[in-house]
């Protein structure tokens, strides 16, 4: 069985799914995922799809786990790159990927992870940079 | 011949394990491309099929697939028919609900699937075993 | 419809015979039809190949349009009602270009003809008529891929998605949406969100006259879809009709932002993307 790669990159963990998944790669996948998050202490997790032709119900919900388990395990998950036929196929399948956080490119989910944080830690943003223009912020819990 | 597969010939692929699920994707994509299927229409058909093979191995214990290009005399379009020998399935109209689910998924394979596709028709009974066939037309 | 070996040999004769002739009566004939919209000396020229392409099949054997031989007869007729409806010309003047030398053969059979007259005549016009449909045939097809191409191209011109600022495009959508042109735009929006990386689209509908369920199922589904890959759309210039129509219908927008006009939406995505914008004459006010 095939297995994906998991890049650390900085404080992120990039996942890059570049082959057709058999359904034990992507359950190992989520295994792997969970592992390398508490191995780590990274904050952060991109799984980029833009190399998937198909999302079906069972990669959709892989997605939604890994997202759910990173929650709980203090780590944020931005799905990237999904293709627009994919898209209109998910749509079509009634699968709504709740819970998940999508960006269009790795470029922007990180940026979509480091907003995450500093939502998480204003205190430490503005030690950064001093700046609170972001008048979306809403409270965590 | 278009794209190295002869589109004349139906293809056929077992369904035994999880890389075939993965083979019967690939099968239908090449099948799709040759009939010229918009890019999106051969996403929704893999997409369908791959539910549907999964749904044939654990549902129906495994079986197999039939793909074929098919011509209504004005469009080109890809069938495809799933076969399995497995306990069939009792209520249909409970199966097709969006969200009911025997094997613990999200419960979209089958009605989702039929949302993908032109053409979907089911034939199963408790202990006959399924056959559902699917068709996408190009547009 | 067949002819026989004599009759065939009997109408290559006229045709070969009488060639200055038969040219100048079917131009003549031809042209009074067109009324002139295709010059003497084009129609002359394409007639003459016409003539001399039957002449020819005959020289192979029998004048049979469904004859392997008649592959260039064939090709001369279809070029021939390819170009005729390229340039418009009806339906009816197209046949009319083969039907006139059943008038042609007939002045020439009352001349020339023998005893079997009669029967040549209705031999000969049976061959026209066939050739005459051939002709419609290929006119029927050529009209339909013009057709075909232009709905494309009416496709293609009609959705433009453009760039507003960065990060953000818009797709002003102009005219009747049916489903298959609802389906085209939205595609093509989807892609432009990937090309361009942007995280922001405004579908602004102030163009369009009225919008059914299944359209509306579009725009939505798209929204949804954009969503799922991580962009943001919003819907602007919503008619007062349409947005009683979307209720009526029970279209559920749900948390779909939506704004009045286009300007408004860009205002809307700028504040987003925490762009300030002020007039020159507030600052430092």
């Amino acid at each position: 069985m095939e297995r994906v790669p998991i890049l650390k990159i900085g404080e992120i963990l990039l996942v890059s799914i570049q082959l057709d998944m058999s359904d034990q790669t992507a359950l190992q996948l989520q295994e792997d995922l969970a592992e390398r998050i508490v191995a780590t202490g990274c904050h952060g997790v991109i799984i980029d799809i833009t190399a998937l032709d198909i999302v079906d119900s069972f990669v959709g919900r892989m997605l939604s786990s890994i997202a759910s388990i990173s929650k709980v395990l203090d780590a944020e998950t931005v799905v990237v790159g999904m293709r627009p036929a994919v898209a209109i196929t998910l749509v079509e399948l009634g699968l709504s990927l709740n819970g998940i956080r999508t960006a269009l490119n790795v470029e922007r989910g990180m940026e979509l992870v480091a907003d995450a944080r500093a939502d998480e830690f204003p205190y430490d943003d503005e030690l950064a940079d001093g700046s609170d223009d972001d008048p979306e912020t809403t409270s965590s819990p | 011949m278009t794209a190295g597969i002869d589109l004349d010939q139906p293809h056929a692929q077992a369904i035994r394990s999880d890389e075939d699920v993965v083979r019967v994707r690939q099968l239908v994509r090449t099948v799709a491309v040759a009939a010229k299927l918009s890019l999106v229409d051969q996403t929704k058909l893999v997409t369908a099929a791959s539910e549907l093979a999964r749904n044939t191995l654990v549902y129906g214990g495994g079986g197999g697939v039939e793909v074929a290009t098919v011509d209504n005399g004005r469009r080109r379009g890809v069938r495809i028919i799933f076969a399995d020998s497995g306990p069939g399935i009792a209520d249909l109209n409970l199966a097709l609900t969006d969200g009911y689910t025997t094997g613990g998924g999200l419960g979209l394979g089958l009605s989702g699937a039929r949302r993908l596709v032109d053409e979907f028709d089911i034939d199963t009974g408790v202990g006959k075993g399924t056959r559902i066939t699917v068709i996408k037309w190009a547009r | 419809m067949a002819l026989t070996a004599e009759e065939s040999g009997r109408l290559a004769a006229l045709l070969s015979e009488h060639v200055d002739q038969v040219t100048q009566r079917w131009t003549e004939t031809v042209a009074a039809s067109l009324r002139g919209r295709l010059s003497q000396v084009e129609l002359r020229s394409q007639l003459q190949e016409l003539r001399q392409a039957i002449v020819t099949t005959a020289e192979n054997g029998i004048v049979d349009l469904d004859a392997e031989y008649a592959a260039e007869l064939r090709a001369v007729l279809a070029e021939l009602s390819r170009g005729r409806a390229r340039q418009g010309f009806s339906a009816t003047e197209t046949a009319i270009s083969v039907f006139a030398l059943k008038e042609v053969l007939l002045e020439l059979l009352e001349s020339h003809g023998g005893e079997s007259t009669l029967r040549d005549y209705v031999a000969f016009s049976a061959l026209i008529d066939t050739m005459g449909l051939f002709t419609f045939e290929s006119y029927v097809r050529t009209r339909e891929g013009l057709i075909a191409d232009q709905a494309e191209q009416l496709l293609e011109l009609s959705t433009p998605v453009v760039k507003l600022w960065e990060g953000v495009v818009a797709v002003p959508l102009v005219g009747t949406l049916d489903s298959a042109r609802a389906q085209v735009v939205m595609e093509r929006l989807l892609q432009t969100l990937v090309d361009t990386g942007s995280p922001y689209a405004i579908i602004d509908i102030t163009g369009v006259p009225a919008v059914d369920t299944q359209v509306a199922q579009h725009i939505l589904k798209t929204v949804v879809a954009a969503r799922l890959m991580g962009a943001d759309c919003i819907i602007s210039g919503i008619r007062p009709q349409i947005a009683q129509t979307i209720v009526a219908l029970g279209i559920e927008f749900g948390d779909i932002a939506t704004k009045a006009s286009l300007a408004d939406a860009l205002r809307h995505v700028l504040r987003l993307t925490g762009v300030e914008t002020t007039r020159r004459s507030r600052r430092g006010a």
